[in-house]
């Protein structure tokens, strides 16, 4: 359900990671430019970037601003006077604590039970000898294939016959199992790692949990981290499972309370209060993205080198 | 750990590349297992039943979600397109008669076509980021805040996203419209006219994909090897032709995965419709077909009739992925 990563994979790179010496040769190299052609290319660069940022800015802009002053023109870029307590207001406006609560519910659960399985399922097919895996593995695979829109129906009826609907559970329960994703990407991961090394600790007497933990789990780590930051944010993002899922506000994720914002406020034309709102939904997705930048953009690297 | 540690347990420690064996061992080994246990080295064949307990429990998880939410709503789907079905009652078998509804539905028609035209993002958004990784490749100040920049709209929350959009796009008081207005030009109402809804979702799109097509370009853009270049250079070629025929060829697994999931995530789209267009845009303008799924489904509860365009939707993935990766294996230069 979750839009996590993407499609095949290659085993793994080492773009990127230099060793410091020659890192820091490089930095100095890059603060300053080396030919004219890099001045002209740097102004376009900036420019846009800047385009890029205008529409964020624009919205932390609003959040900020009076309601009389959102449709004043020349429109204002600084506003003045910096409303602050919007961001106080959006809170008693609508239920958005109770929005990001069951957003963290929804995606820690999965993430830290989904992560697990998807691990372990890893490991058995690519280095356990099991008969008949790579059978299911492709059937696995079929299943990537297999776009949420098409089975949304019958699961909405599955989920509705158990009664789940309008709780938190349809979107739990089926990432508790794993990701299929991840399950395939470990895979790719862990077939670069030599089955000798599994042999022995077997040989040596080690049973396959502790083969897991103590082995399998050091080596794979900086693939699961990456995994684990593009599903929360698929997870987080998630829209269409929700809106499916859940009527009652007191379930809502985060994406539907803001949605809900739009829809009441809008009327109102109360932008800067949905503007707020809105930031608030970037802000987690953004501190991760901040604090982890570096794993994302080796892991989306790592991701889609081969396609 | 550092190196000063006192040696660990052997099983720690790798064994020296020479030993390691070549892949596909597990695919005899698992078939060893099945005819004789006998000629199987000493101290491995007591280890197999554990193996394959613990194996079993290890898949077991993927396998049985995949069974659940995947295999039995999919078998389940076939059934219901051919129902008729409200979801309160239970469905009752109406052979065709929901894909002849919809063959003969302007709306399906013209979802479809809706989705299909807001696909035209993929190859402009795949150009700007092929000369934006190519600029990004240089050496210059600021290189790692410009790719944070550029990334920064892709990991932003869909629903705020949408509705910063929305607001940009208002006619009267919309971002785009008053950057179009310093220019001199009048911008039109964006979401609210048919002609204009589409190219304003293009753009939206572009603008929150660039980055990740971005990063995968550059990261390509930094493994092509730097002695093909070298020796194109040699050879003459200039700098256009070692691009055209160096370069871009290297690039294409990254075009090829940036097209397919491209293709995939915009078959898919929906959020941004539903938030930004929540009548499906003017004169339908605006309506994915997942969008008309959801809404004769949960909506006007034809469950019968949306299981039914949901498989056409899944069968149309399926034949459009699988025609590219058949058009992959004849086309798309690869390094090994």
């Amino acid at each position: 359900m979750a839009a996590t990563s993407a499609v095949p994979t290659a085993p793994l790179q080492t773009s990127g990671v230099a060793p410091d010496a020659a890192r820091r040769r490089r930095k100095k190299s890059e603060r300053r430019f080396q030919t004219p052609a890099d001045v002209v290319v740097f102004v376009v660069l900036c420019l846009g970037a800047f385009t890029m940022l205008l529409p964020l800015v624009w919205m932390l802009s609003t959040s900020l601003k009076t309601q009389e002053n959102v449709f004043a023109l020349p429109p204002q870029w600084i506003p003045k006077p910096a409303e602050w307590s919007n961001y106080l207001r959006v809170w008693e406006a609508g239920p958005l604590l109770r929005g990001i609560v069951n957003s963290a519910i929804v995606s820690l659960t999965v993430i830290t039970v989904g992560t697990v399985t998807s691990c372990f399922a890893a490991y058995a097919f690519s280095k356990m000898r099991i008969p008949g895996k790579n059978a299911l593995f492709l059937a696995l695979l079929g299943g990537i294939m297999i776009p949420f829109p098409a089975l949304m129906i019958p699961t909405f009826m599955l989920f509705s016959k158990i009664g789940w609907v309008d709780t938190l559970l349809p979107l739990i329960v089926p990432g508790l199992f794993g990701n299929l994703m991840m399950v395939f990407f470990l895979r790719q991961y862990l077939m670069s790692v030599p089955d000798s090394l599994i042999e022995a600790a077997v040989i040596d007497g080690a049973n396959h949990p502790q083969i897991f933990w103590r082995i399998v789990l050091p080596l794979i780590r900086p693939a699961i981290a990456a995994q684990v930051i593009l599903w929360f944010m698929g997870t987080w993002n998630d829209y269409l499972g929700p809106i499916i899922y859940l009527n009652s506000e007191n379930v809502h994720t985060l994406q539907l309370v803001i949605a809900n914002f739009n829809a009441t406020y809008a009327v109102e034309t109360d932008y800067p209060l949905i503007m707020a709102a809105s930031i608030i939904a970037l802000v987690p997705v953004l501190a991760v993205f901040l604090v982890f930048q570096r794993q994302i953009i080796e892991s989306i690297a790592l991701t889609g080198n081969k396609g | 750990m550092s190196a000063t540690t006192p040696v660990g347990p052997a099983a720690n420690t790798p064994p020296p590349a020479a030993l390691v064996r070549p892949g596909r061992r597990s695919a005899r080994a698992s078939a060893g297992a099945r005819t004789s246990g006998a000629s199987r080295p000493p101290g491995r064949g007591r280890l197999t039943r554990p193996e394959r307990i613990w194996g079993r429990i290890f898949i077991a998880p993927p396998v049985l979600g995949f069974a659940l939410f995947a295999l039995a709503p999919l078998l389940f789907s076939c059934y219901a397109a051919f129902t008729h079905w409200n979801g309160l009652s239970s469905p009752v078998f109406s052979g065709l008669t929901n894909f002849r509804t919809m063959a003969g539905d302007p709306q399906f028609w013209q979802s479809l076509w809706n989705t299909l035209f807001l696909m035209i993002g993929i190859p402009i958004g795949l150009a700007i980021s092929l000369a934006l990784a190519i600029a990004l490749n240089r050496r210059m100040p600021g290189r790692a805040a410009f790719r944070v920049i550029y990334y920064l709209p892709g990991v932003s929350s869909v629903a705020a996203i949408s509705i910063l959009w929305q607001w940009a796009l208002n006619g009267d008081f919309g971002l785009v419209n008053e950057l179009l207005r310093m220019l001199g030009i009048d911008g039109p109402n964006w979401l609210a006219e048919k002609t204009w809804v589409k190219p304003a979702l293009i753009l939206m799109g572009v603008w929150k994909g660039l980055g990740f097509s971005t990063l995968l370009y550059l990261a390509a853009l930094q493994s092509v090897p730097r002695n093909l270049l070298e020796a194109a250079m040699l050879d003459g070629a200039g700098a256009w032709r070692r691009f055209r025929h160096v370069t871009l060829p290297m690039l294409s697994p990254v075009t090829f995965f940036l097209v397919v999931t491209g293709i995939i995530g915009g078959a898919q789209m929906f959020a941004e419709i539903n938030i930004m267009t929540p009548t499906g845009g003017p004169e339908f303008g605006s309506a994915t077909i997942v969008w008309y799924i959801w809404q004769q489904g949960f909506q006007n509860l034809k469950l019968g009739y949306a299981t039914a365009m949901s498989l056409v939707l899944g069968a149309l993935i399926f034949l459009v992925t699988a025609f590219q990766f058949y058009l992959n294996s004849r086309n798309v230069f690869t390094v090994e």
